[in-house]
């Protein structure tokens, strides 16, 4: 039970994979402006980390080591292409909000990197623990930095008026600088500095 | 025509640069850019894998995955689109693979400064979008020849400029909390500001 809580939630605050990692950047950029993205993506990338890894560990034992690139490589695209086309055809709007970032999955490092690092060693149960807790730490990067950029970017959340902006006859003057993409940069780097205050041992030794 | 090509060529270097306008390639993008000549190199890799795959990614989806594309075959009411994804990547694998192979056998020194980076390419996100989005903007051949060029170029030029700022960074002086990995996300940040002037230019 100890093993399951550790693998399950030591990714989330302890290794998270954006802010240790530095896993999975890409995405984490580009679809924070708006919480439905965010909530869009995290709900793949939960699906994809999570069932690849638990396949990856499954067949770990028959893929020959100089193949196994591009034998998880298959497996991660056949389900991208799953998540892709249920967008599609159920939430197209936000597929096409998230336009070629659901492709991206496939690269996502996140993905790659645990089926590599973690599902390759380990059995299936642990595997789809390792994956989900992965994908929750990805995913509460993500919905902290959607949270700001959307609150006070457009003064909305999920598309409904929380702080009412002055040009629809409110009292907020909306932070333009939020909604350019360059901002997400600097609520990672500030969100980094916040959790190595809180957890010192995630200081960078000087090299 | 050449205007044409000239203005995709600024445009994907600077307006639209995969690293600092799009965020593709991010993850490799801060892991390599602790020194200027290794950035080089995997620049310079991450150019060639792109010219070589956008356009051979352009002739499978016009060729083989659109819809009616297998008309040449006799087969016009296939649409194979919904297995792009997996081709492309298949693509950008088996490439990266040859060009590894190639690299070694016939340039060596070449094979010795690059070869780490090649493997690591597979998994660079601008790669893969590099193709997307010449399916996504419906680029002709020609165009997805400059696109590559282009936006390879654009992710090794930002790439050597991080490196370049960080090299000088290791003098500053950088609040513990913030050392490494946090200050090289607002650095990044201050670029993608910079970049963003280019977004006024009209070609």
């Amino acid at each position: 039970m100890a093993k399951i809580t550790k693998v399950l939630f030591d990714p989330i605050f302890k290794e998270n994979p954006i802010a240790l990692q530095i896993l999975g950047i890409c995405s984490a950029l580009a679809v924070t402006s708006k919480m439905d993205t965010v909530i869009a993506m995290t709900l793949a990338l939960i699906f994809v980390t999570s069932l690849s890894n638990l396949s990856v560990s499954l067949i770990r034992n028959y893929i020959p080591t100089n193949i196994r690139i591009i034998a998880q490589m298959t497996i991660i695209a056949s389900l991208v292409i799953i998540v892709d086309q249920l967008l599609k055809a159920y939430a197209f709007s936000i597929s096409k909000q998230l336009s070629v970032y659901v492709g991206l999955i496939i690269t996502n490092c996140i993905v790659m990197g645990r089926a590599e690092a973690y599902a390759m060693k380990n059995g299936p149960w642990m595997s789809f623990l390792d994956g989900l807790g992965n994908a929750l730490g990805y995913g509460l990067i993500l919905f902290i930095v959607g949270f700001f950029r959307e609150l006070f970017g457009s003064g909305k959340l999920l598309g409904f008026n929380i702080l009412t902006p002055i040009t629809e006859g409110g009292w907020y003057p909306t932070n333009g600088l939020l909604l350019l993409p360059p901002s997400a940069f600097f609520l990672i780097g500030f969100i980094i500095w916040a959790l190595r205050t809180w957890k010192k041992d995630q200081i960078e030794e000087e090299n | 025509m050449l205007e044409a090509y000239l203005s995709l060529f600024i445009k994907s270097i600077f307006i639209e640069n995969m690293a600092l306008a799009f965020f593709l390639g991010m993850c490799t993008f801060l892991a390599v850019s602790k020194k200027v000549d290794t950035a080089l190199g995997l620049g310079i890799a991450v150019v060639v894998v792109q010219t070589i795959t956008i356009p051979t990614n352009y002739l499978i989806y016009n060729f083989v995955l659109k819809a009616g594309a297998l008309a040449w075959a006799g087969f016009p009411d296939v649409d194979l689109s919904f297995l792009g994804l997996i081709s492309y990547i298949g693509v950008i694998a088996a490439m990266v693979q040859i060009l590894e192979m190639a690299l070694d056998k016939y340039f060596p020194p070449l094979y010795n400064a690059l070869g780490i980076f090649l493997p690591l390419i597979t998994v660079n996100c601008a790669i893969l979008a590099g193709s997307l989005f010449m399916v996504e903007r419906d680029y002709n051949f020609g165009e997805s020849v400059v696109f590559g060029v282009g936006s390879g170029t654009g992710w090794a030029l930002s790439i050597v400029a991080l490196a370049g700022i960080r090299e000088k960074m290791s003098y500053s002086d950088v609040p513990d909390g913030l050392k490494g990995l946090g200050i090289t996300f607002i650095s990044v940040g201050l670029m993608a500001l910079a970049f963003m002037s280019f977004s006024g230019i009209q070609l």
